[in-house]
């Protein structure tokens, strides 16, 4: 972990100290920043989000160095990971509060889970069925409890889901498309679990 | 498929840990900060941490205990979000948004509101409003009187002239987005959970309830899903006393097929 610098982006959302708390915990080189120098030399880059679509957005373009950010990550190809609405924001549009762009590094949008007899938001500990095989989930085949709060899911092509969550229907709980991996849960406060994807994570190079 | 959760709540009373009998007889317990690491090992889904304390005075006054002595609960938030990777609901004194939301900087997760529902019960919308259903545990205290259940006002250790059933479908409507029932007749007699109050709590709303007052044995924990709808079931007293006492009520549980996360032990240094 020690050759690892994990930078922690943050546009003003709510639980960032929840992941740099766990970053810490398990001995990484972590920084909270926005600041291109960071980004560029990180080695590992990670967007957790709270709040509604459309606001994240905002914040995001106005908060990170976006240019900077898809030089890194889309063409450098440096190991992403959107932790719930910093997953929803990697695709294409979000339905949240009318409609929004997001950042679009991959195909999808973003819905309201299509509920009909089960309560949203979708709160508590739900298990990520393995759709296909990825680092991230490597060893995670029989801890698979993850804490979820969320009222929305991603909806994407079949190739890049990796995990589905079944709450009266199944929706997608989390995507890879190369480097860019998303979770819809909370890594940072599902225990064990968390800390393994969190460990996998930082083992993609 | 979502699982039935098992919460500690643990009770702060200036600075210290604490048992609680019947809302009025407490006996302290330790460190607040150090049962907390403990129970996030014994790989606990929840917590839930109330700070019960009349007065401002936090110190446990003791410096031998390898963490730094605190003087303020919002300090001692600070000190369990880093030894802790599970969700934290915080209660105790939620007077404003402004406590909501130095509280959630801190490292809370969900905040839980009692007595400012019972004197108004718009306070649940202008909370859920600005944070989100998510985020807003409304804590009810439920005392029999007669034939019905009514709201117990801890601050001023009186009834209530409002019938529980009312104040839980209030508080659904005001965009709570769950309840935590505690039992006062039952709280610290180890008798097991009421089980005709959550029935009738969990018959008139939809959100997750969070059951709580009276647990002694595991197996109140069962009899509790097994019989009634509620979410998740909460406890105090019976997690300090037995060491893995979280992670071996959970055993129990998944044992005996109720559908709760597997029993897991981390090490946290």
């Amino acid at each position: 972990m020690k050759n690892k610098l994990i930078c922690i982006l943050d546009y003003g959302s709510g639980n960032v100290k929840s992941v740099f708390n766990l970053l810490k915990f398990i001995g990484s080189n972590v920084i909270i920043s926005n600041d291109s120098t960071s980004i560029k030399k990180a080695t590992h880059l990670i967007l957790p989000g709270v709040g509604s679509y459309g606001t994240s957005m905002e914040k995001v373009k106005q908060k990170l160095p976006i240019s900077v950010l898809e030089n890194e990550v889309l063409i450098n190809k440096k190991p992403f990971l959107g932790i719930c609405v910093g997953m929803q924001l990697l695709v294409k549009k979000g339905y949240e509060y009318g409609e929004h762009s997001g950042l679009g590094w991959l195909p999808g949008t973003v819905e309201k889970i299509n509920v009909k007899s089960h309560p949203l938001p979708h709160i508590g500990w739900n298990n990520a069925i393995i759709k296909r095989e990825s680092k991230l989930f490597t060893g995670l085949e029989n801890i698979n409890d993850f804490y979820f709060v969320h009222s929305f899911a991603v909806k994407t092509k079949e190739r890049f889901i990796l995990t589905a969550t079944e709450y009266e229907i199944e929706f997608c709980s989390s995507i890879q498309k190369d480097n860019i991996y998303g979770v819809q849960f909370h890594p940072e406060k599902s225990q064990r679990a968390g800390i393994k994807l969190i460990q996998n994570f930082l083992q993609v190079s | 498929m979502k699982k039935n959760r098992l919460i500690p709540v643990l009770l702060l009373k200036n600075g210290w840990l604490v048992q609680s009998k019947g809302f009025n007889r407490y006996q302290n317990l330790g460190n607040p900060t150090t049962a907390v690491k403990r129970i996030s090992e014994w790989g606990s889904d929840e917590l839930i941490y109330l700070d019960i304390s009349k007065t401002d005075e936090y110190s446990i006054r003791r410096e031998d205990q390898n963490y730094p002595n605190r003087q303020s609960f919002l300090e001692i938030i600070e000190d369990v979000s880093k030894v802790t990777f599970m969700p934290i609901t915080v209660g105790g004194k939620i007077e404003s948004l402004s406590d909501i939301e130095e509280r959630l900087k801190l490292g809370a997760d969900k905040i839980a509101i009692n007595t400012s529902v019972i004197d108004n019960p718009e306070f649940v919308l202008k909370c859920a409003k600005e944070f989100g259903s998510q985020c807003i545990v409304v804590s009810i205290d439920a005392k029999i009187k007669g034939s019905d259940y009514f709201v117990y006002n801890n601050k001023t250790s009186s009834i209530v002239d409002s019938k529980v059933t009312e104040l839980s479908k209030l508080s659904e409507e005001f965009g709570a987005g769950e309840i935590l029932i505690n039992s006062v007749d039952r709280d610290g007699l180890g008798g097991g959970y009421d089980i005709d109050l959550i029935k009738k709590i969990c018959s008139i709303v939809e959100i997750p309830i969070i059951s709580c007052g009276g647990v002694s044995e595991w197996s109140h924990f069962h009899e509790a899903l097994d019989l009634t709808k509620t979410d998740a079931v909460a406890a105090a007293n019976i997690f300090h006393y037995r060491d893995q006492s979280v992670y071996l009520s959970k055993k129990y549980l998944y044992e005996n097929n109720c559908n709760v996360r597997k029993p897991d032990l981390l090490k946290i240094n």
